[in-house]
């Protein structure tokens, strides 16, 4: 008995401050999955949020950007971006971005969607389809630059990296609102 | 006579015999082609869609009885030109983010938790949607098919996200979670946490047997009443995180901008309001004389169950209620049926639903009227875009037993 408290006890002290810092209740089923240590987490965690935290060291020019576009992006998107496969990468032009209306289909990301963060998040991580993933921080931040320039977001000479993505102001930055019914839904018909 | 046809034809008729040979031994084979064909009659067939990023199936929801839907007719929207090859030893679950606990999670880890298995509808956010209303390419199948076919009602099988998201010992200040899947297009949605652990499954079973790969092999996201994108298929990272990501997809093309929001759009929509629609007779297919009718469809809603389902038969004069048949299943396909004795006379025939939050199906004027907009708009070109469009199906009847869809005519 003495014995075992012995070696009980210093394992109950330091399991007291581990208790008190807890947030959340203990396992329910801990002998199922595996934990991940922080460099599990970052080899593979690479979603970018708005604010772009979680964005990697880097940088790319409009220039560079053209190169990069060239090599891996035209197939699909055409020449900069217009006459591709698919809807095309550019409305409006230099220094002069398309501001609506969005109520058909005259969008593209840059001109629509609110945060900077969410091309290089996409393009980081979903481009191009052949194998996604596969180009390099500069590339992408200089793909990103090419294609903010051509759609009238920023100047030719402006250089893309971790600290001046996030600050681009989108055009249709204050486009959204927050969603409705918030959830849990307010007493309001959930089709609204 | 052009000799490669001939051959054609010859070779045909080579395989035909050989067809009706092997068919002897076993089923008799009716008709000159074995593959038009099945065991069990003649199947029913998905609407079809490819494009270079985006591969779309249209549930043939005239062609099934009952509220399940089998599972290679479940309705899809992939945003590649491909699905992904997933080894299932291989696959794993991560939960990181703001846990206290980053976890990972093999297919056997999963299925050794408790289990759920839950019936479902899924619906694509841009079903019905006006745009398709006058398609009439064949291989998009019938109207009802490809106007309303982007949703589907199965059994769920799987463990509770939230059974997971307790293990990894969710903190204090997380209020989003954003998903990210295994295929090539990194498939990404956001998801509240509150309905993160209230009733969203991460799903390895799909009516019995394993999730088609269509449908996400290995696992999948299951989010009850929601719409569809947010069950993220292919689900390999799952990240808690303390605001809405509003990643590529989600804002770029699941959102829209509408005139009651002054232009704006809103960064998500969640719930599905009540929707129904007759499924036969419907557009496309023929009332082979007066008589008996029976009007059958399907009802759901995002709120939970359907407590009414109402036909018209006179354009929407009057309404008699429908038969809903057991099980009647919150967040699943709901079906009904109306007994009809058709007159010969031309006739508009539409159905309506109430859910067990209250609330009742749209006309097209409501929702246009409540969205801001004017019915001049649905004959715009291009059509204004429209999401979670919920506004009630009419189906006219001719006299001679044809039938049309005149929803915006």
């Amino acid at each position: 008995m003495s014995c075992s408290l012995k070696f009980l006890l210093p394992a109950m002290i330091a399991a007291i401050p581990l208790a008190v810092l807890a947030q959340s209740p203990p396992r329910a089923y801990p002998n199922v999955g595996t934990p991940l240590s922080e460099a599990d987490i970052q080899s593979f965690d690479r979603m970018i949020g708005p604010e772009g935290k979680e964005l990697p060291p880097g940088h790319g020019t409009v220039k560079e950007g053209a190169d990069v576009f060239a090599r891996r992006c035209e197939i699909c998107h055409g020449r900069n971006g217009e006459n591709g496969l698919i809807r095309s990468l550019v409305i409006g032009s230099p220094g002069k971005p398309y501001r609506g209306p969005f109520y058909g289909d005259e969008r593209n990301g840059p001109s629509y969607y609110p945060y900077p963060t969410i091309a290089w998040d996409y393009i980081n991580r979903a481009m191009p389809p052949s194998n996604p993933g596969s180009l390099a921080p500069n590339d992408v931040y200089a793909v990103v630059a090419f294609l903010f320039y051509w759609n009238g977001i920023i100047k030719e000479n402006d250089v893309m990296d971790e600290k001046s993505l996030p600050k681009v102001v989108m055009p249709n930055r204050n486009g959204f609102v927050p969603a409705v019914p918030v959830y849990p839904p307010e007493k309001k018909p959930s089709w609204f | 006579m052009d000799p490669n046809r001939s051959n054609r034809r010859g070779f045909l008729r080579q395989t035909a015999a050989l067809a009706g040979v092997a068919a002897g031994a076993g089923w008799a084979v009716k008709g000159q082609s074995a593959h038009a064909q099945h065991v069990h009659g003649e199947p029913p067939r998905r609407g079809a869609r490819y494009r270079v990023d985006h591969m779309t199936h249209y549930t043939p929801l005239q062609d099934y009885a009952g509220i399940i839907t089998p599972a290679p007719l479940h309705f899809m929207q992939q945003h590649s030109s491909e699905f992904p090859e997933i080894d299932p030893q291989q696959h794993r679950l991560t939960i990181h983010g703001m846990v206290d606990r980053p976890l990972s999670f093999s297919m056997a880890d999963l299925k050794q938790l408790p289990s759920v298995s839950r019936i479902h509808f899924l619906e694509c956010h841009g079903n019905s949607s006006p745009a398709i209303h006058g398609s009439d390419d064949p291989i998009l199948g019938l109207p009802v098919q490809f106007i309303h076919g982007m949703t589907s009602c199965s059994e769920w099988s799987g463990v509770l996200l939230s059974v997971l998201l307790n293990e990894a010992g969710v903190q204090a200040k997380a209020s989003w979670l954003v998903s990210e899947g295994g295929d090539a297009g990194k498939f990404t949605h956001t998801l509240p946490l509150a309905k993160a652990m209230e009733d969203v499954i991460v799903a390895y079973g799909q009516n019995g047997e394993p999730l088609r790969v269509e449908q996400g092999y290995p696992i999948r996201l299951v989010v009850p009443g929601w719409e569809a994108p947010s069950s993220v298929k292919y689900v390999k990272h799952i990240k808690v995180v303390d605001q809405p990501y509003m990643t590529w997809n989600e804002s770029m093309n699941h959102s829209v901008s509408r005139p009651d929001l002054g232009g704006k759009a809103r960064w998500y929509h969640f719930q599905f309001g009540p929707k129904s629609v007759i499924t036969r007779p419907s557009a496309g297919l023929n009332i082979p004389g007066r008589g008996y009718v029976q009007i059958t469809g399907l009802a759901w809603s995002g709120a939970g169950t359907v407590t009414k389902v109402e036909v018209s038969t006179d354009g929407g004069r009057s309404w008699k209620e429908a038969k809903r048949h057991a099980p009647v299943l919150p967040k699943a396909h709901t079906r009904f049926t109306f007994d009809w004795a058709w007159d010969g006379q031309e006739a508009v025939i539409q159905s309506r639903c109430t859910d067990e939050a209250g609330e009742v199906q749209p006309s097209l004027a409501e929702l246009t009227k409540h969205w801001g907009m004017d019915a001049a708009d649905w004959k715009k070109n291009p059509l204004p875009r429209a999401i979670h469009f919920n506004a009630i199906q009419p189906w006219k009847i001719a006299r001679d037993g044809s039938i049309s869809d005149v929803l915006f005519a």
